[in-house]
């Protein structure tokens, strides 16, 4: 099961490591498709072709294999959809929980990873 | 003719820009739809809507991706903006600046709805996605079991009450005023659910808590003490502000910050129209908003033709 939106999907945990191992620079959101989640998805997909050093993907929080992002230990505490993941050379760098606006995905973005 | 230029420019993409978006591409006024987010607006924000005429019952989501896709197939063109846009009129056209990009229209509709207000309270921002919430039916289930507190006192805030009572092992929800805005069958509902408490005449003026909500600060108007209470989860529904920053100084304006309209739903300024949860009105509904953007369109329409005559 998928999220219906145009980012690439994570479907599983395999997939989630082979994302997050195969590129320098990832962000994944992993919720639903909710009034808190969709204008994340929204704002990724608009942002998406200006970072071309960073792949963009989400993943249903429902899936069991979502796990790998519902108890990842950055995400402790996390009491609101989406949980949006960062992660450079397969590492957690930043999360965050709930609803958040394009200035505030770009300015983890810049900051993690940096304008390109 | 230049591809900035259009007929009519609706700014805002909830159920009135969209409504006036298929009214005017119907009538085959070239029309440009420029939203902030996704379209649909707070309409989105619905988990389900039993109560739009002629459909039995449908979520948000998919309602406003009805109108998005119905104004698209008349042929109106919908643009995401990131940047508030800035109107200017210029003659008999009016000329709307999004960052770099300048459109053209005979008219404007503003229909950029409202946003959920926060109480703008200490640690409330720091604590969002951490305890601090806005959505029931987003968030409720990372509640289970625990105790919470609901702020607000209109519809809004005694349904999601109710709602969250299927998580939450104790909800108590506190009201600025010693009565409530919401209908009484709603407050009847929260009245009897014996999870539910109320806290009236108070406050809260901090959320706090290590990494999560623990604790918020409440603030007693009748006798002014102060005591913090414990809350792992706090939901705030307390309305919504209309989202008229960016016209402030081009239309009028009440003290609510809402546009105020003629029957025509017509502005201050000749040729600008304004619908939905931005104007002056007392119920707001996606029917009053679909309602007030038919006027809107109709009454735009009428004057796009009548400018470009000339």
């Amino acid at each position: 099961m998928t999220l219906d939106t145009n980012l690439t999907h994570v479907s599983d945990a395999n997939e989630w490591q082979k994302m997050i191992s195969e590129n320098e620079n990832v962000i994944i959101c992993c919720g639903r498709m909710g009034p808190m989640c969709i204008p994340v998805y929204d704002l990724m997909e608009d942002i998406e072709s200006e970072y071309s050093h960073v792949k963009f993907a989400d993943m249903l929080f429902d899936i069991p294999e979502a796990h790998v992002i519902r108890n990842a230990p950055e995400a402790r505490g996390f009491m609101g959809l989406p949980f949006t993941m960062y992660y450079k050379n397969g590492k957690v760098v930043e999360a965050t929980s709930s609803i958040q606006n394009e200035d505030q995905v770009r300015s983890i973005l810049d900051a993690q990873f940096g304008q390109k | 003719m230049d591809s900035n230029c259009y007929d009519a420019i609706v700014i805002g993409g909830g159920p009135a820009g969209l409504t006036a978006g298929i009214y005017l591409s119907r009538a085959k006024i070239k029309t440009l739809i420029l939203n902030e987010g996704v379209a649909g607006g707070q309409l989105i924000l619905t988990h389900e809507i039993a109560n739009y005429p002629g459909v039995e019952n449908i979520s948000g989501y998919k309602l406003a991706n009805i109108m998005k896709k119905q104004a698209k197939s008349f042929g109106a063109e919908i643009k995401t903006i990131s940047v508030h846009p800035q109107i200017e009129t210029e003659g008999n056209l009016k000329k709307v600046v999004v960052g770099e990009q300048v459109y053209t229209a005979y008219t404007v509709i503003l229909t950029p709805g409202g946003s959920p207000r926060m109480l703008g309270a200490k640690g409330e921002k720091e604590l969002k996605g951490l305890g601090v919430s806005y959505c029931a039916t987003c968030d409720g289930e990372f509640f289970t079991d625990k105790e919470i507190i609901v702020v607000g006192g209109g519809n809004s805030a005694l349904e999601e009450a109710v709602s969250l009572s299927k998580y939450a092992s104790k909800i108590t929800l506190i009201h600025q005023f010693d009565h409530f805005q919401a209908f009484p069958a709603y407050v009847d509902e929260a009245r009897s659910n014996p999870k539910i408490n109320f806290i009236m005449e108070t406050l809260v003026e901090e959320f706090a808590g290590d990494g999560k909500l623990e604790k918020v600060l409440l603030h007693n108007l009748k006798n002014g003490s102060k005591e913090w209470f414990n809350a792992e989860g706090a939901f705030v529904f307390i309305g919504y502000a209309p989202n008229t920053t960016f016209v402030e100084k081009l239309v009028t304006l009440n003290d609510r910050q809402e546009i105020v309209v003629n029957t025509d739903m017509e502005t201050s300024v000749d040729g600008i129209f304004a619908a939905g949860d931005c104007i002056v009105k007392k119920y707001r509904q996606v029917t009053t908003a679909v309602g007030d953007a038919t006027v809107a369109a109709l009454a735009a329409a009428a004057k796009t033709w009548e400018l470009k005559k000339h």
